[in-house]
């Protein structure tokens, strides 16, 4: 008996059989990992129920900073993918600091420091829009990577033949390499987006009253714990799998070859 | 069409290309550059198509000095077709807006003018029923034809074509330099690097041997190839003819 099993890519689709047996199998122990962890505790619904609309807007309020942060990340991310390929050192410097720094450090730490360091130096109060910043901040370093290294696959010969019919740089940014880059970053940039939704949880520390926040508020005033939890994690999940779901269906769609 | 160095000097990272060459020719359809890999022959075509800068002297085709400044060096471009080894085709468009690209934004055809342009000249070499394919469905020499029309398409000077076979099987490459060859009495002056000797003496009015830097012998085709008068083109033939 050796391990082949593991490494053979499937020669055929599974059957109908094989395919149902093994999603019963694994729902079947799915649940009973749940039954073990949760049986004894979650008792408690009563008490949660009445916080419902706490849940309801702590959700609200991570769907809106998750929304507003990946679009601004995004534009950060572009933004510094061009500076640390820009001939003007200051700015590539600067760029590459940037990166370097966000990535190296806790988002727990960017949070804390962004937040009671540099906001309130500024006299920047407002904890939402600074929360939407410094998270936009923190995953903008990580998507200027994703974008620097997509540029980076445009092969020289592409960048030559465009130079050949007489484009200038701003039309070859924007015919040749840039919907060249969108299609090899795009599977990458949707599982940076899912992140983001669940790094956004690390706002409750200071004070935002998203998702997280809720939870907390809800376990302190009702002692219960897993209660506040599992819904949470419920929630988020929601939020997530879909653009999981929606990343596979991308990469299965932009898979070209050159 | 005639071309003229004034002591070009080229060198990368260290790597000294051209140390002072001076080359002068005129030709009226073909002019062919062959030469030992590493020799010079894709320096000078990048030389010629405003690709690179030469550290030091000037070039003239036709009298006109290539400018040393990017707006210039790109208006000298926009005035010429190159076709390289492979991949000169962007893989996210269709055979068809490879062509229509330059039409519409550098020669500014409104999109009516440019896809009909585009398509005359797809179906000059027989590639209208692949207008609406993506490079990565063609072959190779479609590739390549492709890259020709689109070089073409915009009713450029003269075409330079750096190695335009030398990625394709045996095939493919007639199936190339059949188009090529067709180009040669028809249409606009041709600067080919190859390494098809065969078609070299064919297809071309004039060969020039680029070798060490410079270049040693420059003739037509048929005394380039059955008297050659140069040390280094003798001992280059007697190599690429051996087998």
């Amino acid at each position: 008996m050796t391990a082949d099993f593991l490494f053979d890519r499937p020669r055929k689709p599974a059957g109908l059989f094989g395919k149902s047996f093994s999603i019963a199998l694994l729902l079947a122990g799915y649940s009973a990992l749940c039954w073990l962890a949760f049986s004894e505790s979650l008792r408690n619904w009563e008490k949660v129920w009445g916080y419902r609309e706490t849940f309801w807007n702590g959700w609200l309020t991570t769907v809106q900073i998750s929304a507003a942060a990946l679009i601004l990340s995004s534009l950060i991310g572009g933004a510094t993918a061009l500076a640390r390929r820009s001939s003007f050192l200051p700015l590539r410097y600067t760029a590459i600091a940037y990166v370097e720094t966000v990535r190296g450090l806790p988002l727990m730490v960017l949070v804390l420091f962004g937040f009671y360091g540099v906001a309130n130096a500024l006299g920047w109060q407002d904890r939402v829009s600074a929360g939407i910043v410094i998270l936009s901040l923190f995953s903008g370093a990580y998507i200027a990577e994703m974008i620097r290294s997509g540029i980076e696959s445009v092969g020289r010969s592409q960048w030559d033949s465009a130079r050949a019919i007489g484009l200038t740089p701003t039309q070859t940014y924007r015919f040749v390499v840039f919907p060249q880059v969108l299609r090899q970053t795009l599977p990458p940039l949707a599982g940076q987006f899912s992140s983001l939704i669940k790094d956004s949880s690390l706002l409750y520390i200071i004070g935002i009253p998203e998702l997280t926040f809720a939870a907390n508020q809800v376990n302190s005033a009702t002692y219960s714990t897993f209660e506040s939890f599992v819904p949470l994690g419920i929630c988020y999940l929601l939020l997530t799998l879909p653009v999981s779901l929606w990343t596979k269906r991308l990469e299965k769609k932009t898979r070209y070859e050159t | 069409m005639k071309i003229s160095l004034r002591r070009i000097a080229k060198s990368y990272g260290g790597q000294c290309v051209f140390r002072s060459l001076d080359f002068e020719v005129e030709f009226e359809h073909t002019l062919a550059l062959v030469g030992p890999s590493g020799g010079g022959k894709s320096t000078l075509l990048r030389l010629l198509a405003g690709l690179e800068l030469p550290d030091s002297g000037e070039i003239r085709i036709d009298g006109d000095l290539i400018p040393s400044d990017e707006a210039g060096l790109r208006a000298h471009r926009q005035k010429l077709g190159v076709v390289f080894q492979a991949y000169n085709l962007f893989p996210h468009l269709t055979a068809l807006q490879n062509i229509r690209l330059p039409l519409e934004q550098v020669h500014r055809l409104s999109t009516q003018e440019a896809d009909s342009r585009a398509k005359q000249f797809l179906a000059r070499f027989q590639l209208l029923d692949h207008a609406e394919k993506q490079p990565a469905q063609l072959s190779g020499g479609q590739r390549q034809r492709v890259a020709i029309a689109r070089a073409l398409a915009v009713d450029p000077a003269f075409l330079l074509l750096d190695e335009p076979t030398s990625a394709l099987d045996p095939e493919m490459t007639a199936e190339v330099l059949d188009v090529i060859a067709e180009l040669r009495t028809s249409e606009k002056p041709i600067i080919l690097v190859t390494h098809e000797i065969g078609f070299a003496r064919h297809t071309a009015d004039l060969v020039a041997l680029v070798a060490d830097g410079g270049i040693p012998e420059c003739s037509p085709a048929t005394e380039f190839f059955d008297r050659p008068q140069h040390a280094t083109t003798r001992r280059f033939l007697q190599r690429v003819l051996k087998y």
